[in-house]
């Protein structure tokens, strides 16, 4: 199988590539965002401790 | 953390490997089926988050444990996520085989309804600002959706519908070829080890939230700031 017969998909790329695509984006933004929530946890209380 | 990452990313190689790579195309569906590899495994995990989220919703609403309302309301944002990629792979793989996106049976509404019953619960958590308060509301609101798991699970025995029957559930004989068997299987097992490190992650910045008085956080935070 060549690697552009496997892009294709026997024709269902669009199907199979975008289920895939954003199963990995959700799933990113899942681990993304409680990192980033937590450095802003973590810079407000510090802004509150200088006061 | 970093353990369960690499075994993660294992499975997750390996069983795409063996999904989009070695099995063979289906007889029937040609390429299309290997949305299969993400779609069951994330419906599988839909529910068994929610069941999760639910036990321990009821750990904490009797036994006070905050760390039990903590997992809780930690797995519903991983859940929903799931939920949502069980609803738009399934239609993605709907509109090449069935001919449509959407069909309002009782396998694909019973699932739209978990996504809202998990959207119910983050929005009831985040309304009620005593957060001890809010896990009990949500404990109690998981615990009355549990009703609707059973119902996702045999909705395509018990009703007429597009979605097709269990192919994997049936143990003494599965109606799924073995080399399309293993990487779903080894795909569910990754999905597994995601969720741990996603609500581990959840949970840990619900704790610092929670505890931002306790004197940990805040010699936590002086070693951070120096």
């Amino acid at each position: 199988m060549s690697l552009q017969e496997f892009f294709a998909m026997g024709g269902y790329a669009f199907y199979v590539w975008t289920s895939y695509g954003l199963t990995l984006i959700v799933l990113l933004v899942n681990i993304i965002i409680p990192v980033i929530q937590r450095k802003q946890f973590l810079r407000q209380q510090a802004l509150k401790q200088k006061r | 953390m970093p353990w369960l990452a690499i075994i993660f990313l294992l499975l997750t190689a390996s069983g795409l490997y063996g999904g989009l790579y070695l099995a063979p195309p289906d007889y029937q569906q040609g390429d299309s089926y290997r949305i299969i590899y993400i779609h069951v495994p994330s419906a599988w995990m839909s529910l068994f988050i929610y069941v999760v989220m639910a036990m321990t919703g009821a750990i904490g609403l009797i036994w006070r444990i905050k760390l039990a309302e903590i997992m809780s309301i930690s797995s519903a944002s991983v859940g929903a996520s799931f939920t949502f990629i069980a609803l738009v792979t399934g239609s993605l793989w709907g509109k090449p085989m069935w001919g449509t996106w959407w069909v309002w049976d009782a396998r694909l509404t019973s699932e739209l309804i978990l996504l809202f019953l998990y959207l119910g619960v983050i929005g009831l958590y985040g309304a009620i600002d005593d957060k001890r308060v809010a896990s009990k509301a949500v404990a109690i609101l998981a615990i009355v959706g549990v009703v609707n798991i059973p119902i996702i699970h045999y909705s395509v025995e018990w009703w007429n519908t597009l979605h097709q029957g269990p192919t994997v559930s049936k143990l003494d004989k599965p109606s799924i070829h073995v080399s399309m068997l293993i990487p779903l299987l080894l795909m569910a097992l990754a999905f597994k080890f995601y969720y741990l490190i996603a609500v581990i992650q959840r949970a840990r910045i619900e704790l610092l939230k929670r505890e931002r008085n306790a004197q940990w956080v805040k010699s936590m935070l002086l070693e951070v700031g120096q």
